[in-house]
């Protein structure tokens, strides 16, 4: 097995669902399971490519997509948040509503499919081994990901999340605006997904096309539960997913291999996930207000 | 804004959210429709009416509905136990594997044999498909939210996998099954039309759920159980036992959905025997508010959404995606209104301001 080529595999595979999987514990930490995270991914890669594909600046790309998620997670907090809609109901209809606008307009634009390839992200330290990646992907490890967990732990707007997550009537009569505070979480969660999404348009294919997130938003909201809500340990299983993925396509070419049907090979990764939930997903503690909207009474 | 608890709703504020629903997603989809160069006044027509308005698209309606009834008894069934089954897609797939490998495997058997054998395995390999999630549910607690959605992308590998591999069509090559068995086939309803028996089958299904449910302690229990589950197994029933029989059940249901989907529609196995059906259940049930009555007319609305989507597509070149787009905007509309059933919408900031200009005006300090 190439050890190289596994490396700068699972560093790409890793990287969607890192951001994801940071997005969704913000928005969880503060009480609000986001299951619109399949449709926000899915909208952020092709708000993504739709920008980049007109500017040709995968910059302004990554730029639309960070605003298409914070728009995504406005909605699920005017959803959740003000009307207090169930969670799991206003997560799929979004997911749904996400999915449906992005194939519509595809279509619209595109006709039967786009082939456009557009300009993409390239690589950092061509030729490196390990060092070899994509700028999201440094970002998310070395910047993104210490910065929400210092934000999580450290910051006041972090333990106003926190306090509004675990138990809202104490933070509404310490002067906390509940609203507010989980406003904010969903839109920087939201902007993260997008993100995540929209690296596999901007920096893997260069270009969009259907079913691009394929399941990748519930991988990620697995990797939370697996995670405990911690930002490391998050991290960490993020990679641990992309190994196991890495390592299923580098297994697929080997000879002894060869006659495993590749789907499913694929399908291992979601397997992993499953296994790993039935070990370590009992008695956990969740966030003490999930998916309780809050009322003052 | 804030919304406060309201003791009764007026008789006549359901009928009046129902249309306060409907013309909200017409509003919010107009723009869009007309980006695309359509008329949303025509598009709606052809969503709601062209397809109720000939004999043949009406069947084409019941014909799309066929799924989405399974399917969304199949998540009624479950959110009413308190079993949030979010694989319907998945179970769906997997009825639909299982009747097609046993319908091409042993094509020979006579209907009376064949019909109960296709449908039974369709059950039963969507129930299978439902017992991880179940278990791990019921015996260690694990969240069946995640691993029911996980599990759906893992059944469409496994079909494009028996579909690339061992079903491959063998005269075609094509990735898709060879002709299930004669004696599989859910006939024609009406000859010269496609919709087929397995509607049929679906109202039965729907029926009979609504009996269990409404009529017998099984409903009772069922709701107890996902209403609140400690006062029910306070009260002795046994809550893993209740939630274990209504996933596998919701799930057998969207099994045998994905049977009813080949033996009747497709005749063969092929990698889009579900266009999101075990999503839309869901949006099925929380329309019809998890009654079973009203779960059938919903299903008939989506599916004449759907049949008129195409219709528009041929027509007027709005692109058929515009439908999905339409059925989430009235999802969340709907749940969105569906609250002012139980709360009232009062502006506390307009009261306060309101309040304060009177006094203000009179007292200056």
């Amino acid at each position: 097995m190439n050890v190289v080529a596994l490396i700068a595999a699972t560093l790409v595979t890793a990287t969607p669902l890192l951001y994801a999987t940071i997005g969704e514990i913000i928005t969880e930490r503060s009480g609000i399971l986001n299951l619109g995270i399949e449709g926000t991914m899915y909208a952020g890669a092709f708000g993504g490519f739709i920008v980049t594909a007109n500017t040709g600046s995968p910059l302004l790309g990554l730029l639309a997509a960070v605003v298409t998620g914070m728009l995504a997670g406005g909605l699920m907090g005017l959803l959740t948040v003000t009307l207090g809609v169930n969670q799991h109901v206003a997560g799929i209809g979004t997911t749904l509503l996400l999915i449906g606008a992005s194939e519509f307009s595809n279509r619209l634009l595109f006709g039967g499919g786009s082939l456009t390839q557009t300009a993409k992200f390239a690589l950092l330290f061509t030729g490196v081994p390990v060092l070899e990646m994509y700028l999201l992907t440094m970002l998310g490890l070395a910047v993104v990901a210490p910065l929400a967990w210092w934000l999580l732990r450290s910051t006041g707007l972090g333990l106003r999340l926190r306090a509004v997550g675990e138990n809202p009537e104490a933070a509404d009569a310490a002067g906390i605006s509940v609203e507010r505070t989980r406003y904010v979480a969903l839109v920087i969660g939201g902007a993260l997904m997008a993100v995540g999404g929209a690296f596999l348009t901007l920096a893997v294919l260069g270009t969009f096309t259907l079913n691009i997130t394929n399941g990748r938003g519930w991988v990620a909201i697995a990797l939370v539960i697996f995670a405990r809500w911690r930002i490391w340990p998050a991290v960490a299983s993020a990679l641990l997913f992309a190994v196991v993925d890495a390592a299923q396509l580098q297994l697929a070419i080997t000879p002894t291999f060869a006659h495993v049907p590749r789907e499913l090979m694929i399908a291992l990764p979601y397997l992993a996930v499953i296994i790993a939930l039935a070990v370590a997903g009992r008695g956990l503690r969740y966030p003490g207000a999930y998916l309780k909207p809050y009322r003052r009474t | 804004m804030r919304l406060l608890l309201r003791g009764h709703a007026p008789r006549w504020l359901t009928p009046a959210l129902v249309v306060a629903a409907a013309l909200g997603t017409f509003i919010l989809t107009a723009g869009p429709i007309r980006l695309a160069g359509a008329n949303p006044g025509s598009a709606y027509d052809f969503y709601l009416l062209r397809p109720l308005s000939s004999t043949y698209t009406f069947l084409e309606v019941l014909l799309a509905a066929t799924p989405l009834l399974f399917t969304g008894l199949a998540v009624l069934l479950a959110f009413r136990a308190g079993f949030y089954n979010i694989g319907a897609e998945g179970q769906f797939i997997a009825g639909a594997i299982a009747a097609a490998v046993v319908a091409t495997g042993l094509p020979d058997l006579p209907p009376p044999l064949a019909l109960p054998l296709g449908l039974g395995v369709g059950v039963v390999a969507g129930s299978l498909w439902g017992l991880v999630p179940a278990l791990l549910r019921v015996r260690l607690g694990v969240d069946e939210v995640v691993t029911t959605l996980l599990l759906n992308p893992v059944a469409l590998l496994l079909l494009q996998g028996l579909l690339n591999g061992p079903l491959r069509n063998p005269t075609t090559q094509f990735p898709e099954s060879a002709r299930i068995g004669s004696g599989y086939e859910l006939a024609p309803i009406l000859t010269g039309h496609r919709l087929h028996w397995g509607f049929v089958l679906a109202v039965l299904v729907a029926l009979a759920l609504w009996l269990v449910l409404s009529r017998t302690g099984i409903g009772l229990t069922l709701r107890a159980a996902g209403l609140n589950p400690r006062a029910a197994q306070f009260s002795g029933i046994s809550v893993g036992r209740t939630l274990l029989g209504a996933a596998l059940s919701s799930a057998g249901l969207a099994g045998l959905g994905g049977a009813v989907q080949v033996m009747g529609l497709q005749r063969r196995l092929t990698g889009e025997v579900s266009t999101g059906f075990g999503y839309t259940g869901i949006v099925v049930a929380t329309l019809a508010a998890l009654s079973v009555p009203a779960a059938i007319a919903v299903a008939t609305l989506l599916a004449d959404i759907v049949v008129g989507a195409e219709m528009a597509n041929r027509v007027l070149q709005l692109p058929p995606q515009m439908g999905r787009v339409v059925t989430a905007t009235l999802l969340l509309s709907a749940v969105s209104l569906m609250l002012l059933r139980r709360y009232r919408v009062t502006f506390p900031a307009l009261r306060r301001r309101r309040a304060r200009a009177p006094s203000s005006a009179g007292d200056p300090s």
